[in-house]
């Protein structure tokens, strides 16, 4: 029964990783026939510490990462806070959080696009008219604003999406808990930073993992608003377009497992902090 | 986190005063003002994008691009959604997500529930750590195994035991590489519901004489319809949705899934404009469904969604 699970698995993930990191010791090209796939060493890796282009997508990405996953933290846990206690249309308000998650991202970052014109995009006309922004900005166009486009896309259709689990975690922590402490005369702010924070940590953990691991290979979003342009890709948009565009397997692979072992690292000083703090 | 900050401040008052606030009617919206300012902003914030998608949609082209913009369409048109939907090219794109999606999630749902079984309702060895190797794939990156795909795909690189299909170009292609994210996520949820069905069930049809493959088939799978709903439109969401791989596999248009095809969608209005209303139609006509269909659902998508972040 477990057979066909295990084959679809070993065929899709398994089998073409180990493929990765064999073509990243080799030459590749996609276009055979120019040359002969032959064994080279480490020569991609090589390469690929001096590849500048690479170095700024690495940069980019993490910056994109740290910045999107901290602002939806934050913006999350109020969302939540305030949808967890009980009013008249809780519901109505989960559902209307489900939005932004349901649109693809690429439908998303294509209604920023618009959103964000120079001439006729609605960010702009808002910020002049309310004087925030003192004159229309190209905000896709200019190198500056590259950074803050992306995270403005990515924090409008993730943090709904935080929101909601982290209210699931909140709804598993007992009623009686915050009862409790009222009667103690415990005030709200006391009440949230020592039930329901210390409560929530597990959740909170592994919504940032997830969000951290989402955004470190982030592709639609920076592939849609800016294409393969230089300085705006991410570290998969110029994975991608190695392995696709120009055609170099071997090299590509190569990056491919250089993204995976920086995911990896990740994951690892997650894990040791989680370690360290709870002993 | 005002409204919290609020009525910290309120409690610290001497009691009978901030009682009094709020028995009296006016006193107690006065209160709960900052609170459903924030519940109208965090909402206004979640549906704009979505709104002004609908409103450009609507605004006919000479109303759309001319300044000052007007934030509600005063000559409301249906020009965008036809242009849109007699796109033949745009009609496609919507038939080959349908396939994908479609195949991908009845695929992740027939393999999915059977390992569920296993995994659910049988004791045997190595069963934790097929478990973990399920956990640790929904947290796989797509982009370490791209390359790997793209030259399977297309075939010129033989196995030393076997000739893999050429697949690059086809919507198999799509198919075969979704369900490295839709199967683990199924597997992992699924078994969490086969868990927690009660012995009795099986038990009592055991007796009667039923194999296993009856027991899950009349049994099982019944009972867990609703985490098969949930995992299914989660499945057919994501596949309908991924763009990395439709992107990297496909190159004929005429094999475009939505994603793709709303990226390089070129209407039939003139070549000097971007015909933006037309495209924001297309976003709205593919969206419409995925949210009708998560609004109604919305109870068992967030059980689905929570299962493993608040279980795991």
């Amino acid at each position: 029964m477990l057979l066909p699970a295990l084959a679809v698995v070993a065929f899709v993930a398994i089998y073409p990783l180990g493929r990765t990191v064999y073509q990243s010791f080799t030459n590749q090209e996609f276009l055979a026939g120019l040359e002969p796939t032959k064994r080279v060493g480490l020569d991609n890796y090589h390469r690929l510490i001096h590849d500048t282009i690479f170095r700024d997508t690495v940069v980019l990405t993490i910056k994109f990462t740290v910045i999107t996953v901290s602002i939806e933290f934050v913006l999350g846990l109020i969302i939540a806070l305030a949808v967890n206690s009980s009013f008249k249309g809780r519901g109505v308000m989960r559902a209307i959080m489900l939005v932004p998650w349901a649109i693809p991202t690429v439908v998303a970052a294509k209604m920023w696009v618009w959103m964000l014109d120079d001439t006729y995009g609605v960010v702009n006309d808002l910020g002049v008219r309310t004087h925030v922004l003192s004159h229309p900005h190209a905000w896709l166009a200019q190198p500056k604003t590259v950074l803050l486009s992306a995270c403005a896309v990515d924090i409008w259709k993730t943090t709904p999406f935080v929101a909601l689990l982290l209210l699931a975690g909140m709804q598993v922590i007992p009623k009686d808990l915050y009862e409790a402490a009222s009667v103690d005369g415990a005030s709200q702010l006391q009440q949230f930073w020592r039930i329901t924070f210390p409560l929530l940590r597990p959740a909170i953990l592994v919504t940032l993992i997830f969000r951290t691991l989402d955004a470190l290979r982030a592709f639609d979003v920076f592939q849609v608003l800016f294409g393969y342009r230089l300085g705006a890709q991410s570290m998969a948009v110029y994975n991608q377009s190695t392995i696709v565009q120009d055609g170099h397997v071997g090299y590509g692979a190569a990056m491919s497992v250089a993204i995976f072992l920086i995911i990896a690292l990740f994951v690892v000083i997650y894990v040791t902090f989680v370690r360290v703090t709870e002993e | 986190m005002s409204t919290a900050a609020e009525t910290a401040k309120a409690a610290v008052r001497p009691a009978s005063r901030s009682v009094r606030i709020r028995r009296n009617p006016v006193g107690r919206t006065l209160v709960k003002l900052p609170f459903w300012l924030l519940i109208a902003l965090i909402a206004l914030y979640a549906l704009f994008p979505f709104y002004w998608a609908l409103r450009s949609a609507f605004t006919p082209d000479p109303e759309l691009f001319s300044t000052p913009i007007q934030y509600f369409p005063s000559h409301p048109t249906w020009a965008h959604f036809d242009d849109a939907l007699s796109s033949s090219f745009f009609r496609r794109a919507l038939l080959n997500s349908a396939i994908v999606a479609g195949s991908v999630t009845l695929l992740s749902l027939a393999i999915g529930s059977l390992a569920a079984y296993a995994l659910g309702r049988f004791r045997f060895r190595g069963k934790s750590f097929v478990l973990y190797l399920m956990l640790s794939m929904t947290i796989f990156p797509q982009i370490a195994i791209l390359g790997a795909l793209y030259t399977m795909f297309s075939g010129f690189h033989i196995v030393a035991f076997l000739d893999f299909p050429k697949l690059y170009d086809s919507l198999w292609s799509l198919v075969f590489s979704y369900l490295i994210f839709t199967l683990p996520f199924t597997i992992w949820v699924l078994t969490s519901f086969m868990r927690a069905l009660p012995a009795d069930l099986e038990e009592a049809a055991y007796v009667d004489g039923a194999t296993p493959l009856q027991v899950f088939w009349k049994v099982l799978l019944p009972l867990i319809a609703p985490g098969l709903v949930t995992t299914g439109l989660l499945a057919f969401i994501a596949a309908w949705n991924e763009y990395l791989f439709a992107v990297s596999f496909i190159q004929s248009p005429d094999h475009y899934t939505v994603p793709v095809a709303i990226v390089s969608f070129v209407g039939k209005t003139s070549a000097f404009q971007i015909p933006w209303g037309t495209w924001m139609a297309a976003t709205v006509i593919v969206t419409l469904p995925l949210i009708v269909a998560t609004l109604v659902l919305q109870r068992r998508i967030l059980a689905g969604l929570t299962a493993g972040a608040v279980k795991g």
